[in-house]
C-alpha cells in the first residue's frame, strides 16, 4: 500500500475518498501467465482455484441438466427408439460423473480453497498463509487430480459419441467412461464397472491430498499467524467455520485414499478384500467408504455455515447473536460427525445394535444445528436489515438448511429410515443440505467478497433476481423429490414407472429455472469484471480485516499486522455516500489504526 | 396408540403410499409424528425470518434499539428442547425398528435370488418364479442373496427395503393382510445400484389369499412339458429372460435366436464354428470363460442341474430357423435355405412336440 494515503488528509472532505488504492495491487502486481501458475500469492492461488471450481461446476451442472432431460419420459429409451443399452448405460454414466464431479471436485474445495484461500489470511491481517509454496502445490495437485476425471469424461464421450454412430468398441485405456455411482460401492466398482473406475479413483486419491495440504496450512496460519487481540473467541465464525472444516479434512481425507487404492488394487490385482466371491466383504467398503463421506458432508456444509454467520451480522448491522455457541457448534458438529457413518448403512444388514448407536448419534449432530439455526435467525432481531443480494442468499440458506436438516430426522430415525433410504427422499435432503445450503452461502460468499477480490461492483438487481429466480428454481426441482420419494421412487434410475412422472416434470421445470438462475448469476459476474463500477473498500460496513484494506486488497495485504477487537463491532462504521460505502465513523477513534498504519480517516 | 395419519387428510394422501404389511402402520404414524415436527419448526423458522426482515428492515433515519450480544437462558432453552424432540424421534424409531429385525418363529421362508438384472423366488419345496406370492395373513421370512453384486429389495406398499449383498444372508420379514386386488400387485425396486439394468430391475409381489397361494404353488411345483418347453420355462423364471432375447433382438447379452449351430466370434480367441451343448453348457456354468465379441463379461454363473442345462439346449435349438423338430409325424416349413454348417443332431431326441413358443406360465 502507498505511503500516499496520508496525504489525503489534506483533501477536502467532500472528495476525499477513505483508502488511497497503492500504485499496484495483487491483480496488476506482476503480469504474464508464468506469474500466475508459478505464483505463491494466497489471493492468486484463490483466483485459479475460482476459475477451475467454477469450470467443473459448469460441467457437473451440464451432467445434471441432461440427466434431468432423460427423466422427463417414464420410457425414454422406448418412446424415441433409442438403443435401450446405450441409453441407460448414458445414464448411469451422467449422473455418475454429475456426482463424481460435483462432490470431489467442486461442493469440498469450492468455499475452502476458492474463499478460504481469498479471504483466510486477511481476515488475519497476515500476508499470507502459513506456507505459501504448499499452498501453491495443492493447487496444482487439485489440477492433476481433475485431469484424470477429465480423462475419464474424455474417454466417456469418445466411446458412447462413436457407439452411438455404430462404432461401440472405441476405447481410451481405462477410460470407457464411470458408471458405479460416485460411491464406488463394491464389488459392483471391483468387477463389472465400466473402466474408468482406476482412473477415477485414482484421481479422486490424488484430489484427496490438495484438501488434505490446504486443510494442513489452514489450521497452521490460524494457530501461528493471528494478530495481535484476535484471541480464538475473537476470531471471525468464518474462520472457526474453515478451523472445523480443516480438522476433518486433514483426518478423514487420508481414509478414503487408502479405501480408494483397495478398490484399485483389488480390481487389478484382485486382492480379496472387498469382493466376496474372492474373501472379501463389501459391507467392508461401504465403512470404510463413509468414514470418510459423511465427514465430508460437513467439510462441505461448516464453511458455508460460516460465511452465513459473517452475511447475517454485516447485513443486519447487528452483533452475532452467541457468538460462543456459533463458534463450539462447529467444532462440535466436526467432532460427532466422525462417529455418524453408520446410518448410511441402516438396510445393509449391519446388526440392530450397530444401527441402533449410529441413529442416537445422529440425532446428537442435529442439536448443534438445531443451535446455528436459532442463532442466526436472533441476530436479525432488532437489526437494520439490507437486502441485498447477498443477504437474500443467507436468508435462502437458513430456509433451505432448515428444510435439509429437518428431513434429516426421517432418516436419522431407524424405522422411518427404512422405506425412505435409497429413495428420491435421500436425493431431495442431501441436495437441500449440500447443494441447496452450500451453494446458497457459496454463491452469497461470492458476492460478498467480489468487490473486494476485484475491486468491482456487480448490478445488484440483477443479483437479487437471479437469487429469487436460483431460489425458486432450487425448490421446484427438489421438493417434489421428497413426496416422489416417500411414494417409493428408488434414486438412480434410468427409467422408472409412469405413476412417478408428475415428480420428474417438475423436478426437471425447476432444473432449467435454476440453471437459468445461474446464467443470470454468471452473466453478471463476467459484466462486473469487464464494466462494473469501481468497488470501495468497504461496500458493506463489514468490521473484519478485509475490510480494513483497499479492493482490490494490495499484494501485500498489510503492511503492518493491524491489532484487532471485536470483529462484529458494526458501530464503529458508517456509510457515506460520496464513497458509496462504508467508513470509520470519525466521531469515534479510528479502530484499526495504530500509529504507523497506513488507514487515512477523513470523515 | 397410534395417532390415526388421517388427521391430517391431505398430507396423508400426498406422502405414503398404500400401507400394505403389519409394520407399516407404526413406520408411517412415526413418519407423520416427524413431518409435523418439522411443519411446526418450518413454519416457526420462516415465520421469525419473515417477521424479523419486514420488522427490522432498513429505514432510513430509523435507529436501532437495544439488543443482547447473547442470552444464555435463551441458549440453553434451544438446545434443550430439540434434544428432547430428537431422543423421542429416536426411541419410536428404534422400538418400530426392532419389531423389524425380529422374525416371528413361524415365518413362511422364501429364497430371494438376486443377479443382475433379475429376481428368482424360491419356495420352501424348491419351485422357482419370477415373482413373489405370498399367503394373506402369515408372517413371511425372505432369506435374500445375490449372485454377483449389491442389489436390493424393496415394496414401497410394505415400508420394508434391504440390501442384498452377495456374501451374507440378510432376512426381512413382513406380514400382508388382505389380498391384493387381481392383477394389481405391488412393485418389488431394486434400490441399491447394480449397472446397466438397474432401473428396469423389478419384480411383483402378489398376496394371495390362502386357497389361491396353494393353487399358486401346486401350479408352479407341477410345471410338466416336453424339455423344449421346459427348457422355456427356465428361460422365464431363472432371469435368462432380461439379457438374452429369443426375437433376435440386441439385449446385455447375445441373442438365442439363430445362435445354434451358427459360427460364433469372440473377445479373444478363436472363433468357434458352430455353437454346440458343450459351448452352451460352458457359458452358462462358467459365462466368463468365452465372451461373445461387442458383449461384456456381465453374467454370473448359473447353478443349474445337468437335466435343467439340457432342457435349456434343447429349448435353444428351437429358436433356430432351420430347426427340424424330431418327430416325423408332420414335415416342417422351416426357411428353405440351409446353411453351410448343417446343426447337430438334436440333444433330446426322445422329446416328440414342437417348439414350445408359447408362454408355459
Amino acid at each position: 500500500m502507498s505511503s500516499t494515503a496520508e496525504l489525503e488528509h489534506a483533501s477536502p472532505p467532500a472528495a476525499a475518498i477513505y483508502l488511497t488504492p497503492p500504485e499496484d495491487n495483487y491483480l496488476t502486481h506482476d503480469k504474464g501467465v508464468m506469474s500466475w501458475i508459478f505464483t505463491l500469492d494466497h489471493k492468486r492461488i484463490g483466483i485459479l482455484y475460482m476459475g477451475t471450481v467454477l469450470s467443473f461446476f459448469l460441467v457437473g451442472g451440464i451432467f445434471a441438466l441432461s440427466l434431468r432431460t432423460e427423466l422427463l419420459w417414464y420410457n425414454t429409451p422406448d418412446k424415441f427408439h433409442l438403443d435401450k443399452e446405450l441409453t441407460l448405460n448414458l445414464y448411469n454414466n451422467m449422473f455418475t460423473l454429475h456426482g463424481a464431479i460435483m462432490v470431489f471436485l467442486f461442493i469440498i474445495p469450492a468455499i475452502p480453497a476458492i474463499m478460504g484461500n481469498l479471504i483466510l489470511p486477511i481476515m488475519l491481517g497476515a500476508k499470507d498463509v502459513a506456507f505459501p509454496r504448499l499452498n501453491l502445490m495443492s493447487l496444482w495437485i487439485y489440477w492433476i487430480g481433475g485431469t484424470f476425471f477429465l480423462y475419464v469424461l474424455l474417454g466417456g464421450v469418445l466411446h458412447y459419441g462413436f457407439a452411438m454412430f455404430g462404432h461401440p468398441n472405441v476405447n481410451l485405456p481405462g477410460g470407457m467412461g464411470l458408471d458405479t455411482g460416485w460411491t464406488f460401492y463394491a464389488p459392483y466398482s471391483t468387477t463389472k464397472s465400466l473402466a474408468g473406475v482406476v482412473p477415477a479413483t485414482l484421481g479422486a486419491f490424488v484430489v484427496g491430498f490438495s484438501s488434505i495440504l490446504t486443510g494442513v496450512n489452514f489450521i497452521t496460519t490460524l494457530h501461528i499467524l493471528r494478530p495481535k487481540g484476535m484471541t480464538w473467541f475473537r476470531m471471525p465464525l468464518f474462520l472457526w467455520g474453515l478451523y472445523a472444516t480443516s480438522i476433518i479434512q486433514i483426518l478423514a481425507t487420508p481414509v478414503l485414499a487408502i479405501t480408494l487404492l483397495l478398490v484399485v488394487a483389488e480390481r487389478t490385482m484382485h486382492v480379496g478384500i472387498f469382493d466376496p466371491a474372492i474373501g472379501g466383504d463389501p459391507v467392508l467398503f461401504q465403512h470404510f467408504f463413509w468414514f470418510y463421506s459423511h465427514p465430508a458432508v460437513y467439510i462441505m456444509i461448516l464453511p458455508a455455515m460460516g460465511v452465513i454467520s459473517e452475511l447475517i451480522t454485516v447485513f443486519s448491522r447487528k452483533h452475532i447473536f452467541g457468538y460462543n455457541f456459533i463458534a463450539f457448534s462447529s467444532i462440535a458438529i466436526a467432532l460427532l460427525g466422525f462417529l455418524v457413518w453408520g446410518h448410511h448403512m441402516f438396510v445393509s444388514g449391519q446388526s440392530p445394535m450397530t444401527d441402533s448407536i449410529f441413529s442416537f448419534i445422529t440425532f446428537s449432530v442435529a442439536i448443534p444445528s438445531a443451535v446455528k439455526v436459532f442463532n442466526w435467525t436472533a441476530t436479525l432481531y432488532r437489526g437494520s436489515i439490507r437486502f441485498k443480494t447477498p443477504m437474500l442468499y443467507a436468508l435462502g440458506f437458513i430456509l433451505l438448511f432448515t428444510v435439509g436438516g429437518l428431513t434429516g430426522l426421517f432418516l436419522g430415525a431407524l424405522s422411518t429410515d427404512v422405506p425412505l433410504h435409497d429413495t428420491y427422499f435421500v436425493v431431495a435432503h442431501f441436495h437441500y443440505v449440500m447443494m441447496g445450503s452450500m451453494l446458497f452461502a457459496f454463491l452469497g460468499g461470492m458476492y460478498y467478497w467480489f468487490p473486494k477480490i476485484f475491486g468491482k461492483m456487480y448490478h445488484e438487481q440483477t443479483g437479487q433476481v437471479a437469487a429469487l429466480v436460483v431460489f425458486l428454481g432450487f425448490n421446484l426441482a427438489f421438493f417434489p423429490q421428497f413426496i416422489a420419494g416417500t411414494q417409493g421412487m428408488p434414486r438412480r434410475w434410468a427409467t422408472y414407472p409412469e405413476q412417478y412422472q408428475i415428480y420428474h416434470r417438475f423436478s426437471t421445470a425447476g432444473a432449467y429455472l435454476m440453471g437459468l438462475g445461474l446464467f443470470i448469476v454468471a452473466g453478471n459476474w463476467i459484466h462486473a469484471l469487464k464494466r462494473g463500477n469501481k468497488a470501495p473498500p468497504n461496500p458493506w460496513g463489514g468490521n473484519t480485516l478485509e475490510w480494513h484494506c483497499t479492493s482490490p486488497p494490495p499484494y501485500y495485504n498489510f503492511k503492518k499486522t493491524p491489532a484487532v477487537d471485536d470483529p462484529y463491532a458494526l458501530g464503529a462504521w458508517e456509510y457515506v455516500s460520496e464513497e458509496q460505502g462504508w467508513v470509520p465513523r470519525h466521531s469515534e477513534p479510528p479502530p484499526l489504526a495504530p500509529p504507523g498504519q497506513n488507514v487515512a480517516i477523513t470523515h | 396408540m397410534f395417532m390415526h395419519p388421517s388427521i391430517l387428510p391431505i398430507l396423508a394422501d400426498i406422502w405414503m403410499p398404500r400401507a400394505a404389511s403389519t409394520v407399516a402402520g407404526p413406520i408411517d404414524w412415526l413418519f407423520y409424528f416427524i413431518l409435523y415436527i418439522c411443519i411446526f419448526f418450518f413454519f416457526l423458522i420462516l415465520g421469525l425470518l419473515v417477521a424479523f426482515s419486514w420488522m427490522y428492515r432498513y429505514q432510513p433515519g430509523k435507529t436501532q434499539g437495544p439488543a443482547p450480544k447473547h442470552s444464555t437462558a435463551l441458549e440453553l432453552t434451544w438446545t434443550f428442547i430439540p434434544t428432547v424432540i430428537v431422543i423421542v424421534i429416536f426411541y419410536y424409531g428404534f422400538k418400530g425398528y426392532l419389531d423389524l429385525a425380529v422374525p416371528p418363529p413361524n415365518a413362511y421362508p422364501v429364497i430371494v435370488l438376486a443377479q443382475t438384472w433379475g429376481y428368482q423366488f424360491q419356495y420352501p419345496d424348491g419351485a422357482i418364479d419370477d415373482v413373489l406370492h405370498i399367503p394373506a395373513g402369515r408372517p413371511v421370512e425372505l432369506i435374500l442373496n445375490s449372485k454377483d453384486v449389491i442389489h436390493g429389495f424393496y415394496v414401497p406398499e410394505f415400508r420394508l427395503k434391504k440390501d442384498i449383498v452377495p456374501g451374507r444372508f440378510n432376512r426381512l420379514w413382513f406380514q400382508a393382510n388382505e389380498p391384493t386386488e387381481p392383477d394389481k400387485p405391488y412393485d418389488v425396486y431394486c434400490t441399491q445400484y447394480c449397472g446397466q439394468g438397474h432401473s428396469t430391475m423389478r419384480s411383483t409381489v402378489t398376496v394371495d389369499s390362502r386357497i389361491d397361494f396353494d393353487k399358486y404353488i401346486y401350479k408352479i411345483s407341477h410345471f410338466v412339458g416336453p424339455p423344449p418347453a421346459q427348457g422355456r420355462h427356465i428361460y422365464e423364471k431363472h432371469q435368462c429372460i432380461g439379457c438374452h432375447s429369443v426375437d433376435g433382438t440386441r439385449m446385455t447379452g447375445p441373442t438365442w435366436k439363430n445362435m445354434w449351430g451358427n459360427p460364433v466370434d469372440f473377445e479373444s480367441g478363436p472363433r468357434l464354428a458352430a455353437v454346440d451343448a458343450a459351448y452352451i453348457r460352458e457359458s452358462i456354468l462358467q459365462p466368463g470363460a468365452k465372451i461373445v465379441k461387442t458383449f461384456s463379461n456381465v453374467m454370473p454363473p448359473q447353478s443349474l442341474k445337468d437335466e435343467e442345462i439340457n432342457e435349456v439346449i434343447a429349448y435353444i435349438q428351437t429358436l433356430s430357423d432351420n430347426y427340424k423338430p424330431p418327430a416325423t409325424t408332420q414335415p416342417t416349413s422351416g426357411p428353405a435355405t440351409a446353411p453351410t454348417t448343417a446343426p447337430s443332431a438334436p440333444l433330446t431326441a426322445s422329446a416328440g412336440s414342437a417348439p414350445a413358443s408359447d408362454s408355459t406360465k
